[in-house]
């Protein structure tokens, strides 16, 4: 088994989660990155996993599974309350905690 | 059963949040909760007895330290040849929490008298519950009333079963709580919400007593709660006898409290202004006995604390002593049956004092035992005839209810009997029990105490009884027999005050209660228990026929100087006095509490104006000039500095920093992966 493939491919979702999560204005597609990245990381979880041939990887896996989509439920419920309030989502136009 | 004892204090705390949340939806308004749960605690605690008594008699504690065993040959430390030892008390217990090296436990310790306590009390509550569900029926707030009846068990039965001071502490607490919702149960007439506040800062006085004692014993006895340890600790000399007395001191304040007795009594007969049931529950079963308790638990703080062995005056008996007489007195001039009922009990409770200020353990609380089954039967029956005559004025509203009430008529006499210490009811046995005990530790002026006391109980018993039951009735409607909720507890009671004094019947190889009840400290302090005296109980009978003879002639009959009052002027000086309970409430409220307003408030005005105020402003003259300087050189110009220098330092470095704060998510989400970017580069170059 090959350990690169896999990581090759984390590693471009991973690039792929940054570039939304910097480059989108849409406040649904940065958090639909955000889960890119996530899962990025899973992939590398159970790659690794695989390879030491142990569970624990995967069991973690799940884990961060479980608590995205925690966090993604969080985030939806504060993007809709922003397009209650602006009738936009765009990430740029929300600066009201500007310093 | 007596591993898990827990459960019974248990119960009635469930059932007090059962009934508080769901009580008002129920068909019977939460009384059926209650009286369930007192129901199966008291099956439960009939267990605790069967097993009790089943306990084979073989536990020898340890012997007594020889500190101890010095006290005086008096005590007569027990023969060296005894064949039987005592029922080993049974401990469960769980840790609460630890602190440091200290382990606080709680749990239960179940010996003879706490399985005695859980079974009166369980039974006097469960009548009460009973009775309660007629008496209080329609109440605006019953649901409440059960729900308290409930907390004021628990607090008892917590107490009684408790293996730590300091679950004894949470106990007594629950009950001066729940004492003070239940007298002032009607708390609309300003009257009733006064006696529930007297109550409550009465025995409040008292329970600082209770905080300091319990302080002194948990630092003496090595930072620890228990309290056979404790016992046992105060026994053996290990903590210095100053330390003793002071805690057994402190203790007693708490006793003179919660137990009403002299000077801090005041408080029990206005609290009459409570629901009947709730009369009869505090002073049968809780709260009163409390006191009594308390010290009966804690015995090896009293017994060497005020060196009860050696035969002489001791605060304990001396607070005993003179509350018999005193309360007896009062209980003469009483018109409300309730407050003669209530005197009387402030007198008997003086009683249970008096024998373990004596020694007489054994009768002290055998006597708390009939005492709670006659008690509670006689202030029941005064709900009874106050349930048909809607008054508690003999005087005015009572009198010729024999006929209308058969049932609460007899027994109610039977309860009277039982006080008066008629032969073969219960009151009779434990009474001749403590006058044997005075007796035979030497304390003969407390059997003379004993012996008046014991004429007085019967002679006011037969007057109230009197003016109650006979001659023509005053009152006005028809009086009529209470319903079978009310006379059925009656009836209980009544088989109980006729009974309950044989479990120590005097016979070869009897007397029961007092090996059932014997305990520790019992046996390591050589406590005697002492042998029925056919002489002295003669005496005491004699006492209580003449009583009741004294009593008819004078109050059925009109033998004797009648109006006394108008003839002699020393006489109504007396009345008056006795009328106006010896003026303690005046001297509590207007002489104690009026000085400290009044007098010492001033003095102190005047010496905080004149003195304090003096050194204050010359302490003020001085520190304004050190000052001055502390101002002008050290905080203006040193502390200022460094203070103003910070703040310049965060301003300047807050509005360069203000240029990152975008407010703008992705910007910071850039400045997170550059970071961690950064930190991973450092982490492949350095390490």
């Amino acid at each position: 088994m090959y350990l690169n493939q896999f990581l090759f491919l984390a590693a471009f979702l991973f690039c792929v989660g940054v570039y939304g999560v910097l480059a989108r204005k849409n406040g649904v597609l940065v958090l639909m990155s955000v889960e890119l990245i996530l899962n990025a990381v899973n992939v590398n979880l159970v790659a690794f996993g695989a390879f030491h041939n142990t569970v624990v990887g995967q069991v973690f896996a799940l884990f961060v599974i479980a608590i995205a989509a925690a966090e993604v439920g969080v985030g939806l419920a504060i993007v809709l309350l922003i397009y209650r309030n602006k009738h936009s989502i765009d990430l740029s136009e929300v600066d009201i905690m500007k310093g | 059963m007596l591993e898990n004892a827990w459960i019974i204090p248990a119960l009635p705390v469930t059932s007090f949040f059962l009934i508080l949340f769901f009580g008002k939806r129920l068909p019977g308004k939460g009384h059926e909760l209650g009286i369930a749960a007192v129901g199966i605690a008291f099956i439960l605690s009939c267990v605790c007895v069967s097993q009790w008594v089943a306990k084979p008699a073989d536990y020898h504690p340890p012997a007594a330290h020889e500190a101890s065993a010095t006290t005086g040959e008096a005590s007569a430390a027990p023969e060296g040849g005894e064949e039987e030892g005592i029922r080993q008390p049974v401990v469960h217990e769980v840790t609460w929490f630890e602190t440091g090296d200290t382990t606080v436990k709680v749990g239960t310790h179940m010996d003879g008298l706490a399985v005695m306590l859980v079974f009166t009390v369980t039974l006097i509550s469960l009548l009460v519950h009973i009775f309660s569900t007629n008496y209080m029926h329609g109440d605006r707030r019953y649901t409440h009333f059960f729900a308290a009846l409930s907390l004021f068990t628990a607090g008892m039965l917590i107490m009684v079963t408790s293996s730590t001071t300091l679950l004894l502490l949470v106990g007594w607490e629950m009950m001066g709580l729940c004492s003070f919702m239940l007298i002032g149960h009607w708390w609309e007439e300003q009257k009733n919400s006064d006696a529930a506040l007297k109550a409550f800062f009465t025995t409040r006085t008292g329970d600082i007593g209770l905080l300091v004692g319990l302080s002194i014993l948990f630092v003496a006895a090595g930072n620890t709660f228990e309290i056979s340890t404790i016992n046992s600790k105060a026994l053996s000399g290990d903590i210095a006898h100053g330390v003793v007395l002071a805690a057994a001191a402190a203790l007693l304040c708490a006793v003179i409290g919660k137990s009403a007795q002299f000077p801090l009594h005041t408080w029990l007969p206005d609290a009459m202004a409570g629901p009947t049931p709730v009369s009869a529950l505090i002073h049968a079963a809780t709260m009163v006995v409390a006191g009594v308790y308390l010290v009966a638990r804690l015995y090896g703080v009293f017994w060497s604390g005020f060196s009860i062995a050696n035969g002489t005056v001791n605060p304990l008996a001396a607070v005993g002593g003179i509350t018999i007489i005193i309360a007896a007195l009062l209980a003469f001039v009483q018109s409300d049956i309730k407050k003669v009922l209530a005197y009387s009990t402030v007198s008997q409770l003086g009683y249970m004092v008096m024998a373990l200020g004596v020694g007489a353990w054994t009768a002290g609380i055998f006597h708390l035992f009939t005492h709670a089954m006659f008690k509670g039967l006689l202030f029941l029956g005064a709900g009874s005839v106050s349930h048909a005559v809607h008054s508690f004025d003999m005087k005015k509203d009572m009198g010729g209810l024999k006929k209308h009430m058969p049932v609460t008529f007899w027994t109610f006499v039977i309860g009277s009997l039982a006080l008066a210490g008629i032969p073969p009811l219960a009151g009779f046995w434990s009474k001749d029990e403590i006058l044997v005990g005075a007796s035979e530790n030497g304390y003969k002026f407390f059997l003379i105490v004993g012996l008046v006391g014991a004429f007085m109980t019967a002679c006011y018993m037969t007057r109230c009884v009197y003016l109650t039951f006979f001659g023509e009735y005053r009152g006005h409607g028809h009086p009529h027999e209470s319903p079978i909720a009310i006379t059925a507890p009656l009836v209980v009671l009544g088989v109980m005050a006729v009974v309950a004094g044989w479990v120590n019947f005097p016979a070869h190889a009897a007397e029961w209660f007092g090996k059932w009840t014997e305990n520790e400290v019992f046996a390591v302090a050589g406590v005697q228990s002492h042998k029925f005296a056919p002489g002295l109980a003669f005496a005491g009978f004699l006492m209580g026929v003449g009583g009741i003879a004294a009593g008819w002639a004078y109050y059925a009959r009109n033998w004797g100087p009648h109006r006394l009052t108008e003839r002699s002027k020393p006489a109504l000086r007396g009345y008056v006095f006795l009328e106006n309970k010896y003026y303690l409430d005046y001297i509590e409220t207007d002489l104690v509490v009026g000085s400290i307003k009044g007098p010492i408030a001033r003095g102190a005005y005047w010496i905080n104006q004149q003195i304090l105020d003096a050194v204050v402003n010359g302490a003020a003259t001085v520190s304004r000039a050190v000052a001055r300087f502390t101002y002008d050189y050290i905080d203006q110009k040193g502390v200022d500095g460094i203070v103003n220098g910070a703040g310049v330092g965060a301003e300047e470095g807050g509005s360069v920093l203000r240029v990152l704060q975008t407010g703008r998510v992705q910007q910071y989400a850039a400045f997170l992966f550059g970071g961690v970017v950064l930190l991973g580069g450092a982490l492949i170059l350095f390490a």
